[in-house]
């Protein structure tokens, strides 16, 4: 998705002078590019990702679109309270460019995990928040998106060759993709580990679980509508995130659940608890944090099965 | 310029102001009653608050909003009617400026945002190659903020000569004298090493203020004029004392402020 956004970014800069890049002295071998070929529209800030998003603030106010780029926790937590106070309060169209969400970042340690990230940019209500499912769906976010006019988050991976199957890029603000159609279990996923739920809703399939996959990128503004039809209509939904298990779209699915009096049960499938270690690479935790496709299907079958399972 | 932005009428209008809210933070306010006299008086350039080649000011230390909306005020940018609503229900002149209040350009109040956003504002400024410049008040406690030295060094990387920082040297902070919470001396050397051009002036000297800043170069490292001057300035017992970044004043000791100021 990191080539997938340095691309697309370099195809609007071109058609829209506004554009700027600025990152935090992060995105080595990956903004390159945009930085040969506008190299006055290219800041590398150094480590201070505070002033960053300060500077991109008051750029904004000044008629430019920044985008600020690095990674998910040095982009979201730590100038959290400038991105609040700045684009947020001020509805100026900087784009925060979070790369590397859940446990991309495997070996790096925990200071290098994106697991909150999603849940306090849902917090703030004036944000738009984005987390693409694969480099697809992410060129097709950025193109549907770019201009808002209010602030954005966006959410990317590391992963510029895994796709989503069936997911084919679709993207739309405000609105969840279906891939396939189920009528016992829904796994409804965001990020790239919903390439892991996929993979878990096709053996799921293969064992005679009928399984839709609903993929949210469109964090906020929420698929309300389209989450709503789902769980109308399934027994059991499993929300799966390389994320906190709270604020994420484990939260959002519970909240939607409980707003409209739905009758569907749930089942979080995410980040619990304090990070301790060991640690590991990125399929490594996500195996310990029940998110690879063989415990996915073992959490849909031990739901759909208790006594069984 | 704008004769009717006295520091004078700025402390009147502090002291009525608060008065009537029964709110503090009347020390910064009176403290940087010659810096906003001199920067909505006689330096900044720019007829009404949307004129997009205005020059640019960020009251970072946004507890000092009163002075800033008794500027805005005598420049008639805010009527009498909505200079009264300070701190009421339902108003946009609140503690700390609010954006949404025309001539408020960025709603402050959490110190060490205000130089960042400014570098931004001047490096927008330069890209379009418009010369307005951008002014940022910041007190002498906010320098605590790292934020603000990333700023600083942002700024004097890109050269960013249209930006400059005004420092409220008024050596007191919420809880007590900035030399015993967290020295910053020496401040010029700091501001020095990091490479910008440094000003020292008496923050109570309008011509000195306005000498200091028209005669900043254009081109080069951003300045910063750091400007001595005394908490609580104007009102002989308030003067100094830390409480009067808290407390609202007795009738009796309203009195006495608003002869005080009267009488300078």
């Amino acid at each position: 998705m990191r080539t997938a956004f340095v691309q697309t970014l370099i195809e609007l800069a071109d058609t829209d002078p506004r554009i700027v890049l600025l990152t935090g002295d992060l995105g080595y071998s990956v903004l390159e590019p945009f930085a040969a070929r506008f190299p006055k529209r290219f800041f590398n800030v150094g480590v201070a990702e505070q002033n960053m998003v300060g500077v991109a603030t008051g750029l904004a106010e000044g008629g430019f679109i920044p985008f600020v780029y690095s990674i998910v926790t040095f982009a979201a937590l730590r100038p959290y309270e400038f991105i609040r106070n700045g684009p947020v309060l001020h509805q100026l169209p900087v784009r925060i460019v979070g790369v590397g969400g859940g446990f991309e970042y495997g070996h790096a340690g925990p200071t290098h995990y994106g697991l909150e990230d999603v849940a306090i940019m849902r917090a703030q209500p004036g944000i738009t928040c984005i987390a693409p499912a694969d480099h697809e769906q992410a060129r097709s976010a950025f193109l549907a998106t770019w201009a808002l006019p209010g602030p954005v988050y966006y959410r990317i991976g590391k992963d510029d060759r895994t796709t989503v199957p069936g997911l084919a890029g679709r993207f739309v603000l405000g609105r969840a993709q279906k891939i396939g159609r189920g009528s016992d279990v829904a796994l409804i996923a965001m990020g790239a580990v919903s390439a892991e739920a996929a993979a878990a809703a096709e053996e799921l399939a293969r064992q005679g679980v009928s399984c839709s996959l609903v993929v949210v990128a469109s964090v906020t503004p929420a698929p309300v509508e389209d989450l709503v039809a789902e769980l109308s209509r399934v027994p059991l939904a499993i929300t799966v995130e390389a994320h906190s298990v709270n604020g994420g779209i484990g939260s959002l699915v519970a909240e939607t659940i409980a707003d409209h009096g739905l009758p569907c049960r749930l089942v979080r499938c995410g980040v619990r608890g304090v990070l301790r270690g060991p640690f590991g690479g990125q399929d490594y935790m996500q195996r310990a944090h029940g998110l690879s496709r063989a415990a996915l299907v073992q959490t849909a079958l031990h739901a759909l099965h208790p006594v069984a399972g | 310029m704008d004769g009717n932005v006295s520091p004078r009428q700025i402390r009147r209008i502090v002291l009525e102001q608060s008065k009537r809210a029964n709110v503090g933070h009347i020390g910064s306010a009176l403290s940087i009653a010659e810096i906003v006299a001199a920067l909505y008086g006689r330096i900044l350039r720019g007829t009404h608050p949307e004129d997009r080649e205005r020059d640019r000011f960020i009251l970072s230390k946004g507890h000092a909003a009163l002075a800033l909306y008794a500027a805005l005020h005598l420049k008639n940018w805010l009527s009498a009617d909505a200079l009264r609503t300070f701190c009421a229900d339902g108003s946009l002149l609140g503690v700390h400026p609010e954006h949404a209040l025309p001539g408020v350009e960025f709603s402050t109040g959490s110190l060490g945002h205000g130089l960042p956003i400014g570098a931004g504002s001047a490096l927008a400024a330069r890209l379009h190659g418009l010369d307005h410049r951008v002014f940022v008040l910041v007190s002498d406690a906010e320098c605590n903020e790292g934020s603000l030295w990333e700023a600083v060094m942002f700024a004097a990387h890109h050269r960013l000569a249209n930006l400059t920082a005004i420092v409220d040297l008024n050596g007191q902070q919420a809880f007590g004298h900035t030399e015993d919470v967290l020295s910053m001396s020496p401040m010029a050397e700091r501001w020095r090493a990091f490479g910008w051009d440094v000003h020292e002036v008496d923050g109570h000297d309008v011509a000195a203020l306005c000498e200091t800043v028209n005669g900043l170069a254009t081109e080069g490292s951003p300045h910063v004029v750091l400007a001595k001057t005394t908490f609580g300035k104007g009102v002989s017992f308030m003067e100094r004392q830390i409480k009067w970044h808290y407390w609202p004043m007795s009738d009796a000791e309203y009195r006495q402020a608003t002869a005080e100021v009267e009488g300078a």
